[in-house]
């Protein structure tokens, strides 16, 4: 059943792409739609029917080479099912409204028929999102997690007569590959020392990697935190987190629908994904997810301030998720996996609907996207007006305090904010989220106001023709608005609810627990007795490493402890990590605290939007420098062009120019100038004719020659 | 068939015999005769080509179908194909029917061109069987003529300049692989490579000149073959010929020689360098690991700044040259697997990227990129093909271009972690300037005058590179294809390897001990 929800998108894909022409353009569309409504459905059946064992489904043969052996397969657990009901829904409703959206694009001409192409982008990028979740191991995840990055480039890239959309699909896949850098060296550090790529087999290992020092460039380091470390710069690459984010924003040049599927809702939250699926590593390095926690918690902060300013509606949002990315990797770091999950899908449906609505309004609007020029939208796009609403009370985290009745946000948000008060050391992320949440109300009700409330504002004759959008384009939205209400409430208990209906739902065992008690470096003398399913050659591999290095490396070497059994479920906490039940215990303040940031927000914003709207003016020009600086995002694109574009062309001129032109070539010509002479010289006395008739002679010459030998048997 | 390998070789030489002998005149009649015999010989070559893979057995690890005969001056003709060979002569007799089929344009001494290719194809095949040093070189060397030839003939502009430079470098490196090969004449007493890869060259440390050398005779040697090989290669510094040859030779001639001809370099070292003195190749593994590390950053950052396509792409080759010479000397399985790999992978995909280019070039008649822009709005179907070979080039997994990048960097990973940093930081460069070309030449509104009317490609062109999309994808998602065969022979080699490098050890040590 996964091999269908799998490659469903696949066929639907390469039909639509290659034979659109023999289908007609709305059977490409019907049918790639047809098929994700497909896995969609199946998606959710396997959710609900997730096995508690997990389960492999190996496909084919991939890359062997010696030790290492990979294979094309699909491992099925809790992670598996739920990224399988998030990708697949969303991917079946943005298909969906893309019938509508993508009707007519004014930059197109009439001739040109790009819908089939959409659409087969959009299908292609569901699988390669599918192959990303349903990997067993890291090599078949990094094909995914390319492939991504490709559909990504291809789509933002889609309007490719615009050159500010050419620029930024390039930007989106470079910006990726300095993640995807970090992330390759993570796996090839991992073969050396699991000799494996598969997940079990590195889980099993992780006890022992956390007691083995790998010597990386200068110095020795801990294998589980270097490795957990370059893994993470992968995530950071994917999910747009702070250093590595400015790709994310300028994405918002694809067309809307791609903004929600891609850039909000499934594939930004890969490296969320990816640490998450890490967890039985990541557990072991304390230092790596304290680096995971600090940085989630300073980007979620940091994006939430550029978006206090930004006037375009995309491009809110777009922060608007780079901060909320933000606040699930603050999750993932402190321990809380669960709960990055459960942020990741809640988020899934409200940052969707959000998106799919900003794309309403700007199909009704013509195209329009500053929010100075919206206003007074409310009566001229009433569901578009209420959804977004909805959406907006989610994110902003909207619900009754002391009770688990609420949007989604305010579960999923308020959970991970409690975590992060339970966290180590984890004040400094604490009030960044807290401050973050204020700020994030702020921007979500800005949003709103600047765009609904007012007066119209802009171009009289757009207002004039403002219009809500047609039902395929509704109905999606309405899908999600119930997913933006919901979602929260109904799984509340199953991500962060007390630990048995945690453990079972993530299909941990119960008595894990029991039998894996004291600390982590009790833990892994005790992984020793589960060893009969170890097949890892700790002790061989550290004599091959000394052989082939010399000593330029400390293997894991012999007197380590012997590798355990991969541990069951699909995440897993060390026995040492109480956070969650901190978290669950966190005074009645840190508790409330989330709820009075979006409080305070909201009515800031209101009194800047709807009361006293000159006043927004008014404080920007008092504080025009700080302004200025959230307006430019922090200078980070002016920042990075300066140091590494300018100075990468600088470089690869001087060593075009001077490296080739001057040094070698210079040397090679001035040696030749001393030779050439004295052989010409020699030469002619026997040049009489054109050189190639001499050249021919001699290989015909030579070609006879062995020939007539061949066939001969020569002297024979 | 006793000498299935000799038919194979000299099929395109009777072609072009043929040709020479029989075909006379210059009009179109001549013409298309000259180019249907080039395109038949190739085919049925690549034909029966097939029938040395079918009787290959991978498991066997020596070499196979083995023909040898006396030959003139007690010279050998002695010709074979091992797991390692085996898929460059297959690689070879697939790119060049493709070859010929992408040099229908041509106009002037058409006779003489497809000559020139046969020959080549003939000579370049050679080099991958021969199984006696002394042929080896003369296959070896022969197959600069021709190629010589292409570009001074049917080049560029500068063509006289770039064959030159082309032939001058070659050829210099070359020399001092001939003194090598006298000396392991002497040595060994015999030019037979199978003989050779077991025979035990000294490496006791000795003192040329006042320099201490470590590994003795091995590391001169070495560092002789080297020479040669390394500009085959080409690897920085010696590198700077490449982009001048491809940007002068003709379209097909630039996807002979970057999908064929600088695979010799690395068949070199795999075939002399590492096997044959395993000592010396220890001695110098650090450095060449550098260069190839330097290689793939610094010809990246050039290639980023170019502004020819051709030159761009033959930058590009270098960088991805420089994977093979790493995986080659971390003399590990995956290093070695993936540099072969990367070897055939690189043939496919650059070979397809010249194509490219040549496709766009036989409308315009300019490289230059500036000279382009929005190719897409009335080439779909290149501007398809080109994304594809594009994502290929950066090492896209699901294209073959990833498995050897990957194999290679697991490989050097093993032995050099700094080497391997800065090699995987390639990934980043590749997809930078790939990814700039493409935006710069297919992307983008048409706002050229120039381009109004630019046709897509046609169905000749297309069937051209239908091939090659299907071994790129194939390869990528079933690598096994390739691992299977090289496989056994690879392990092989570095057990060997491994073997000979331990046995040294011993030697020096009890050499130690004995002076104590």
């Amino acid at each position: 059943m996964v091999s269908i929800i799998l490659f469903a998108p696949l066929i639907g894909a390469v039909i639509a792409g290659f034979g659109w022409r023999l289908i007609t353009v709305k059977g490409a569309q019907y049918l790639t739609t047809g098929l994700l409504f497909l896995a969609c459905l199946l998606s959710w059946i396997v959710f609900f029917n997730t096995p508690e064992q997990t389960q492999y489904i190996p496909l084919m043969r991939w890359i062997e080479s010696g030790a290492l052996s990979i294979e094309w397969g699909i491992r099925l657990d809790r992670l598996t099912s739920i990224m399988l009901v998030v990708v697949t829904t969303v991917s079946a409703l943005v298909h969906l409204y893309s019938f509508g959206y993508m009707a007519h694009d004014e930059n197109f001409k009439e001739t040109e028929e790009y819908r089939p192409r959409f659409f087969a982008y959009l299908s292609f990028f569901t699988f390669t999102m599918l192959m990303l979740v349903t990997s067993d191991n890291l090599v078949q995840m990094f094909f995914g997690w390319e492939g991504v990055g490709l559909a990504s480039y291809l789509l933002i890239g889609f309007y490719y007569k615009k050159p500010s959309a050419g620029a930024a699909a390039m930007k989106a896949f470079v910006v990726n590959r300095v993640g995807d850098f970090g992330f390759a060296l993570g796996i090839v550090a991992l073969f050396f020392l699991t000799d494996s790529v598969s997940f079990d087999v590195i889980f099993a290992q992780a006890p022992v990697l956390a007691q083995t020092s790998l010597h990386f460039l200068w110095r020795d380091w801990n294998a589980a935190e270097l490795i957990a470390f370059l893994l993470f710069i992968g995530a950071m690459g994917k999910s747009a987190q702070l250093f590595l984010h400015t790709w994310l924003p300028d994405a918002m040049e694809g067309p809307t629908p791609v903004s929600a599927l891609i850039h909000a809702a499934t594939m930004v939250t890969a490296g969320v994904f990816l640490v998450c699926r890490m967890s039985p590593l990541m557990e072991y390095a304390p230092h790596a997810t304290a680096f995971i926690t600090f940085l989630g918690a300073t980007t979620a902060f940091f994006a939430a301030t550029v978006g206090l300013v930004q006037t375009d509606i995309k491009r809110v949002i777009a922060y608007s998720t780079c901060s909320q990315l933000g606040y699930m990797f603050v999750a993932a770091g402190v321990g809380v996996y669960s709960a990055a999950m459960f942020h990741l899908l809640t988020h899934a449906f409200f940052k969707a609907l959000l998106f799919l609505c900003a794309g309403s309004v700007i199909h009704g609007m013509h195209h329009e996207q500053d929010m100075r020029n919206y206003g007074g939208l409310r009566k001229k796009l009433p569901y578009t007006f209420w959804a977004m609403i909805l959406g907006t009370l989610a994110i902003t985290g909207v619900g009754i305090p002391f009770t688990h009745i609420g949007f989604a946000g305010y579960l999923s948000k308020d959970a991970i904010i409690e975590s992060a008060w339970g966290g180590v050391g984890a004040g400094y992320a604490f009030w960044m989220l807290v401050i973050a949440a204020a700020f994030t109300s702020f921007y979500s009700w800005r949003l709103i106001f600047l765009t609904f409330f007012g007066e119209a504002r802009g171009d009289k004759h757009t207002h004039e023709h403002a219009h809500e959008s047609p039902k395929v384009m509704l109905i999606p939205l309405g899908v999600l608005s119930l997913g933006a209400i919901f979602s929260g409430m109904l799984w509340y208990n199953s991500f962060f609810g007390d630990h048995d209906s945690v453990n079972r739902f993530f299909g941990i065992p119960a008595h894990a627990e029991a039998t894996e008690g004291g600390d982590a470096h009790g833990e892994v003398a005790d992984a020793g007795h589960g060893a009969e399913g170890s097949v890892l050659a700790t002790t061989d591999h550290a004599a091959e490493g000394e052989n082939a290095a010399e000593g330029d490396h400390a293997a894991a070497a012999g007197h380590m402890a012997e590798a355990g059994v991969a541990p069951e479920g699909a995440i897993f906490m060390a026995p040492d990590n109480h956070v969650m039940e901190e978290a669950h215990h966190a005074p009645t303040w840190v508790k409330l605290s989330p709820f009075f940031a979006m409080l305070g927000g909201l009515i800031v914003a209101w009194l800047f939007y709807i009361k006293f709207t000159w006043l927004p003016a008014r404080f920007a020009e008092t504080n025009r420098p700080l302004y200025l600086f959230l307006l430019n995002k922090w200078y980070f694109d002016e920042i990075y062009d300066a140091v590494f574009v300018k100075n990468a062309s600088r470089l690869g001129r001087l060593f075009w120019k001077g490296g080739d032109g001057k040094i070698v070539d210079g040397s090679i010509n001035g040696l030749a100038m001393g030779i050439i002479p004295y052989f010409t010289r020699l030469a002619g006395r026997w040049q009489s004719g054109y050189i190639f008739t001499y050249a021919f002679a001699m290989v015909i010459g030579i070609a006879v020659f062995v020939t007539w030998m061949t066939l001969t048997g020569g002297a024979e | 068939m006793s000498n299935l390998l000799s038919i194979v070789t000299f099929m395109p030489a009777i072609a072009a015999l043929i040709l020479a002998v029989f075909l006379r005149g210059e009009d179109g009649a001549a013409q298309r005769n000259a180019k249907w015999v080039a395109l038949i010989a190739t085919t049925l070559t690549f034909v029966v080509s097939l029938f040395i893979l079918a009787g290959f057995d991978p498991s066997n690890t020596g070499f196979q179908m083995v023909e040898e005969r006396d030959w003139l001056l007690g010279l050998k003709y002695k010709m074979g194909v091992d797991g390692i060979s085996v898929l460059f002569v297959l690689l070879t007799t697939f790119m060049m029917p493709l070859t010929i089929w992408a040099s229908w344009g041509v106009k002037t001494r058409v006779k003489e061109y497809m000559i020139a290719f046969l020959l080549l194809e003939t000579l370049m095949l050679g080099v991958f069987m021969a199984l006696d040093m002394v042929l080896f070189y003369l296959f070896f060397e022969a197959g600069l003529i021709p190629m010589f030839l292409i570009i001074g003939i049917w080049g560029g502009a500068n063509r006289i300049y770039a064959s030159f430079k082309f032939f001058l470098y070659t050829f210099l490196g070359s020399v001092l692989m001939l003194v090598a090969m006298v000396v392991m004449y002497t040595e060994a007493g015999t030019a037979d490579i199978p003989t050779l890869l077991t025979f035990d060259f000294a490496s006791t440390p000795m003192t040329v000149l006042g320099l201490n050398i470590m590994g003795g005779m091995q590391t001169l040697l070495f560092i002789a073959f080297f020479a040669s090989f390394a500009v085959k290669m080409p690897m920085w510094p010696v590198h700077t010929w490449l982009p001048d040859a491809h940007v002068q030779a003709p379209t097909a001639g630039s996807v002979v020689l970057a999908a064929i001809l600088l695979k010799m370099g690395g068949y070199g070292f795999l075939r002399f360098s590492l096997p044959m003195f395993p000592v010396g190749a220890d001695v110098m593994a650090p450095l060449v690991l550098w260069m190839s590390a330097i290689a793939i950053v610094y010809t990246s950052l050039v290639a980023l700044v170019q502004e020819d396509m051709k030159k761009l792409i033959a930058y590009s080759s270098v960088a991805h040259m420089g994977y093979v010479t790493m995986g080659i000397f971390a003399a590990n399985q995956q290093g070695v697997d993936g540099a072969i790999f990367q070897m055939l992978s690189h043939g496919f995909i650059s070979g397809a990227l010249f194509l490219c280019v040549g496709v766009i070039y036989d409308r315009m008649h300019t490289r230059d990129i500036a000279a382009y822009g929005g190719l897409v709005n009335r080439m779909p179907a290149y501007a398809l093909i080109f994304m594809f070979f594009t994502m290929a080039n950066v090492g896209l997994p699901g294209t073959s271009g990833f498995i050897g990048e990957f194999l290679t960097l697991v490989g050097i990973f093993q032995v050099n972690t700094w080497v391997a940093v800065v090699a995987t930081s390639g990934v980043i460069f590749s997809a930078a300037y790939a990814l700039f070309l493409y935006r710069r030449v297919v992307m983008g509104d048409l706002i050229k005058e120039s381009l109004r009317s630019i046709k897509d490609m046609n169905t000749r062109e297309k069937w051209i590179f239908a091939p090659l999309v299907a071994m790129t994808l194939l390869l990528g998602v079933y690598p096994s294809l390739v691992t299977d065969i090289i496989g056994p022979s690879v392990e092989l080699l570095v057990d060997n390897h491994e073997t000979a490098l331990a046995a040294a050890d011993r030697l020096g040590d009890t050499a130690m001990a004995a002076s104590h």
